[in-house]
């Protein structure tokens, strides 16, 4: 590790200007602020926090329309645990444990397939499920609706607001306020993916791309393969993960994903929307869309005055830069969602960050 | 939300596999990955294999957090 440090020193040297590595999974964002590695960083290498956390990006419409149908009696909701104390829209900003609080039949699953036997479990009920989530998830969310569409459940459906990362990706190169020096790029999400996904951001934009483990030696070797990409001058995909990813990725998951999903635009908390950045379910599975089967409108996304989570996914300020930020916004009252999920930047950096902070 | 866990496959029925992670046995769908076998370790997401790990990979792993002072994977 500390001969890592040093090369990593050596290398930022020869850089000789400021250095904006964005990481965009929320889980490297986690692994990050755990191992204390922003501070092992030399002064001019700086890590930057993308919109890699689901339920951060989700936006306030979305959790609107999950409670609207919390609140139906023939209804089940049944989510990842990570989406629960997500506020809605102000000006009440509830929560589906809010609702759940007051009488919602809401569930946390560990697995979409859990939601499917729920469903099977309570036939008089409509269970739905919130399929919120990267590349990585959206497969097994898709596994769930091919499941219960050969076992002929007709009451589970789910609310889809899956969303991929390589227009995202991209978004974020055009914005004239962020600036991105090299992507560590999402370890999981590559391992569906395959890490030819980046290829067009190198060609294109000239940014090197490093596809990274989680633990903290993996990070830092990610450092060190973006700052010699730099010094050399280089924009390539090169994966440091290589015990999980290939160039490929997992062809039965991206088979299912096709089968099951289609392309569409997305809305993204901070980013606005997107072209090609989502998935819906497609018109062959129409019976598991919940938006189709319940009518569900989206009304425009609202988000809180004052919350800025939209500008920390973009990495144009630290979660300390929001005026709410430790004060009206803490992980036990959190306003923004980047406050709420254990990967958002604002939880993380206030669980480990505060002293470097301060 | 992108959290997957390295864990050994200790039982096998069809894509059916359960796995054991610190002790808690769990049931996960390894129909996403080539030829599961017994004693395969796999990472898992949401209740999914995604991704088969060799015998090197493993190690790599292993090594990577022994030197961290952590655990590799536990059963």
């Amino acid at each position: 590790m500390n001969t890592l440090v040093s090369t990593i020193n050596e290398l930022a040297r020869r850089v000789g200007r400021d250095v904006r590595l964005m990481e965009v999974c929320g889980t490297h964002t986690m692994s990050a602020f755990r191992s204390g590695l922003p501070q092992l960083l030399p002064s001019n290498v700086r890590l930057i926090s993308g919109p890699g956390c689901p339920v951060c990006v989700t936006d306030t419409n979305y959790i609107d329309a999950a409670i609207a149908l919390c609140r139906r009696p023939d209804v089940i909701v049944a989510t990842f645990g990570d989406l629960v104390r997500v506020p809605g829209s102000p000006p009440t900003g509830g929560s589906l444990e809010r609702e759940r609080a007051a009488g919602a039949d809401l569930r946390v699953v560990y697995s979409p397939t859990d939601a499917v036997a729920l469903a099977q479990e309570n036939p008089a009920k409509q269970v739905v499920f919130l399929g919120v989530g990267f590349e990585t998830t959206a497969p097994t969310v898709a596994a769930s609706i091919v499941q219960a569409a050969k076992d002929g459940v007709r009451n589970y459906s789910v609310l889809c607001a899956h969303k991929t990362m390589p227009h995202a990706m991209e978004a974020l190169l055009h914005d004239q306020e962020v600036k991105i020096d090299g992507f560590i790029c999402p370890g999981h999400v590559s391992v569906i993916t395959g890490a030819a996904m980046y290829r067009f951001i190198c060609e294109k934009y000239k940014i090197p791309c490093v596809v990274a483990g989680f633990e903290a030696w993996d990070m830092l070797k990610t450092i060190e393969m973006l700052l010699a990409q730099i010094v050399e001058g280089h924009a390539e995909v090169e994966i440091e993960y290589s015990r999980s990813v290939n160039e490929r990725g997992n062809v039965a998951a991206q088979k299912l994903l096709t089968e099951v999903f289609e392309e569409c635009d997305a809305g993204w908390r901070g980013l606005g929307n997107i072209p090609r950045s989502g998935l819906a379910i497609r018109a062959k599975y129409a019976q598991f869309d919940a938006a189709k089967a319940f009518g569900v409108k989206f009304e425009a996304a609202r988000p809180h005055p004052g919350c800025r989570c939209g500008d920390v996914l973009r990495g144009v300020i630290t979660p300390p830069d929001c005026k709410l930020y430790g004060k009206t916004c803490t992980p036990t009252d959190p306003v923004g969602p980047c406050m709420v999920s254990i990967e958002g930047t604002c939880a993380a950096f206030f669980k480990y960050d505060r002293r470097a902070a301060a | 939300m992108c959290l997957a866990i390295p864990a050994k496959i200790v039982e096998l029925n069809g894509t059916t596999a359960t796995i054991s992670v610190d002790g808690a046995s769990r049931e996960v769908d390894v129909s996403l990955v080539e030829e599961p076998r017994l004693g395969d370790y796999v990472l898992v997401h949401a209740g999914f294999a995604i991704h088969k790990w060799e015998k090197s990979e493993v190690d790599e792993w292993e090594a990577i957090r022994a030197a961290a002072g952590l655990p590799g994977v536990t059963t």
